[in-house]
């Protein structure tokens, strides 16, 4: 960079009151010369800055773009000299102060952009739906058909009025209401069957008032089985409607 | 009931139309057999295969040979129609053309055989080349029945097909029925890991798999025009039907309702598909077009109403399976959902198959069902006209899901037995039964319609 030289310590105490204002420089310049009272005639320099983008995430790319007029020196922080006018990439790790210096015979011009580098994101914190499949299965319990029907027994009325006031407790949840056979009997059969003792649940519990578009009904029939003995133990397991969340 | 085939001057003499009881049957089980018709007189063509003469020396013509003369033999074998002279008491010749075979030496014992095939199979730079003859043994003059050429590239695959074309047209001379030798039967496979819908040839050869939807895919139901599969299969939101072009061999679009949907079956013209939908709630019979469009329900019982079947001789009634009484039960009705009838009387029936005569319903029945109780599962057909009923499978595994054969005298169906379950086929009086599949676990069979 070159100095010049000023003639008078009047002018030393505008440099001083310059580098006060000026903030930070990187190199130990003298500073250029003052804006001066009407008593010169040089147009004053302009300068503008910008950065694109100004939000970026630690590492990104940023183009910082200037343009300045009458002036004959520029400068950057962190850059350096540099042309009148132009753009130039930049990686910021951290938010940084693009500050742009013009110096022209009719004074100095300052611009500014500052870019702002994000944090990387944290792990969301858990909202009030995230219910497990597990938690969820502890408390919507399963219900148990007798041998060849889809009638809510008592027993399973008991188990759907639970089932109900945990669903009522927790209304953003979605359920699939899957009905399932024991082994016997015909593929086909055990399909319809199984739907009908799906759809059985499903009204049992829009009676004890969940809204039916919370449930959805798949049938199973006998292709899924909970248990494999033959004995009536093991099919009175598998003669059930099973409720799960739905995604 | 015995049905005169319509007199053609080719046909030598009445040939009795479905037999139920076999004349020559075996020992009279235990079981209790209800006869529907018997059918006095019921005799079979005596024929003779003869192995075809090889016409050139290329490395690929006796290959082909062996394939064609084994094929040619089964087809009138499995035809059911044919007492076909075994391959130990033919006359040790090949005739190659009619110049070349002495029709007597076939007609005398230990042939005595009243027609005879025989015919000469060539490989040549690729190409197989068959002329094959069907000749009356007895006949002074006009002996020729069918004087036929075949020809197709020299693969296995098409030698088959070759010798089906060639047994269909005989039985097509010797009894005026459409023969089932190039036939095919849809089923459903779990052999590559999941259930998936395959096709093979009626004899069980030729199996491939059409579907890679790596999900459960049963019930393959093929159009009239062979041109699509429909079937139920489980998607992401349940089940529902969808449909596998056999043209262009890959899935195309058909609707979704919602619900669980199940069981298509095919009306004989090919325009309408009947099917199980659970749309309401409660899985009830609907009808729609081919293509999807224009469904309406036809049954309105509560209780799992499923696997409808058509009558294809008149596509005014549909048969299906309800369990509005409990166990479920076969019933008819009509296809505006009126005038329905029960058929069985108890027990667990299921699968009904209605035959292209329009007269007979096969279904799988377990007549002692329930709690504790042992029973077996097995074929039966029923007179639809007077319920009478007969069974046809006894003391062999747990037998479901039957199909008729396009010629009204097969039936096709699977049965489980130590463990695992193949498909088998019979003649519709439960004789000749054939296994047919043996890789991993095969069920759900059904027959094309040509």
């Amino acid at each position: 960079m070159q100095q010049k030289r000023t003639k008078s310590l009047a002018v030393a105490a505008c440099l001083a009151a310059m580098l006060a204002v000026a903030g930070c420089h990187k190199k130990k310049v003298a500073p250029p010369p003052p804006t001066a009272p009407p008593a010169t005639t040089a147009p004053a320099p302009t300068a503008s800055i910008t950065a694109t983008p100004d939000t970026i995430n630690s590492g990104d790319q940023v183009v910082l773009n200037w343009q300045t007029t009458n002036a004959t020196d520029v400068s950057i922080d962190g850059l350096g000299s540099v042309a009148t006018s132009g753009t130039q990439s930049v990686r910021p790790t951290q938010t940084t102060t693009y500050h742009l210096v013009a110096h022209g015979d009719g004074g100095t011009a300052d611009a500014t952009a500052t870019v702002t580098v994000e944090a990387p994101t944290s792990t969301p914190a858990p909202t009030e739906s995230a219910i497990t499949e597990d938690v969820f299965e502890q408390n919507v319990k399963p219900i148990f058909f007798d041998y060849d029907s889809y009638s809510i027994r008592p027993d399973a009325q008991t188990t759907l009025q639970g089932d109900a006031n945990y669903l009522n407790q927790n209304p953003q949840l979605k359920v699939v209401v899957g009905g399932y056979c024991d082994d016997r009997g015909s593929i086909e059969y055990n399909l319809a069957l199984g739907e009908n003792r799906a759809n059985a649940a499903k009204q049992a519990l829009v009676s004890l008032g969940i809204s039916p578009d919370r449930l959805r009904t798949v049938s199973y029939g006998k292709e899924k089985q909970f248990c494999t003995e033959d004995n009536e133990a093991c099919w009175q397991q598998n003669r059930r409607a099973q409720f799960t969340l739905d995604q | 009931m015995i049905r005169n085939l319509p007199k053609k001057h080719s046909i030598p003499r009445s040939f009795c139309f479905f037999a139920l009881l076999a004349v020559t049957a075996s020992a009279l089980r235990a079981q209790d057999w209800v006869h529907i018709e018997s059918n006095v007189g019921v005799t079979k063509i005596r024929i003779a295969s003869a192995d075809f003469k090889p016409g050139s020396t290329d490395p690929k013509t006796m290959p082909m040979k062996f394939v064609f003369d084994q094929t040619l033999y089964n087809d009138l074998r499995y035809a059911g129609v044919f007492d076909v002279v075994s391959k130990s008491m033919i006359p040790n010749t090949e005739p190659g053309t009619p110049q070349e075979i002495n029709l007597a030496n076939w007609a005398a014992a230990p042939s005595s055989a009243a027609y005879v095939a025989f015919g000469n199979l060539s490989v040549n730079g690729g190409q197989l080349s068959v002329q094959g003859f069907l000749y009356d043994t007895h006949a002074q003059q006009n002996a020729q029945l069918l004087g036929k050429q075949f020809s197709d590239v020299a693969t296995v695959e098409a030698t088959r097909m070759i010798a089906h074309r060639f047994a269909d047209e005989i039985v097509q001379q010797l009894t005026g029925i459409q023969g089932i030798a190039e036939t095919k039967i849809y089923y459903v496979s779990d052999r590559s890991g999941h259930r998936e819908i395959w096709s093979m040839d009626y004899d069980g050869f030729n199996q491939r798999q059409l579907t890679y939807l790596h999900t459960d895919s049963l019930a393959p139901a093929v159009s009239p025009d062979n041109s699509r599969v429909a079937f139920s299969s489980m998607g992401r939101d349940g089940w529902s039907i969808r449909m596998y072009s056999l043209i262009l061999n890959r899935m195309v679009s058909f609707p979704m309702w919602g619900g669980t949907t199940l069981s298509p079956a095919w009306s004989s013209d090919g325009a309408k598909l009947a099917y199980s939908s659970a749309r309401t709630g409660n899985p009830d019979i609907y009808v729609c077009d081919a293509s999807g469009a224009g469904s309406h329900r036809i049954t309105a019982f509560l209780g799992p109403n499923v696997s409808p079947a058509w009558n294809p001789k008149t596509n005014a009634q549909i048969a299906w399976v309800s369990g509005r009484t409990k166990l479920p039960q076969i019933y008819v009705m009509d296809t505006d959902g009126s005038n329905v009838m029960r058929m069985t009387d108890g027990g667990y029936a299921t699968s009904p198959s209605w035959s292209p005569n329009g007269e007979l319903l096969a279904f799988a029945w377990q007549r002692n069902y329930g709690p504790g109780v042992p029973g077996s599962e097995d074929i039966y057909i029923m007179d639809i006209a007077s319920k009478a009923w007969t069974q046809l499978t006894h003391d062999s595994g747990a037998n479901d899901f039957p199909s008729w054969s396009p010629d009204n005298r097969h039936i096709v169906f699977q049965r489980r037995e130590n463990g695992h379950t193949e498909i088998w086929m019979m003649l519709a009086d439960g004789t000749d039964q054939q296994q047919l599949t043996q890789e991993g676990n095969n069920l759900m069979p059904d027959w094309s319609w040509k």
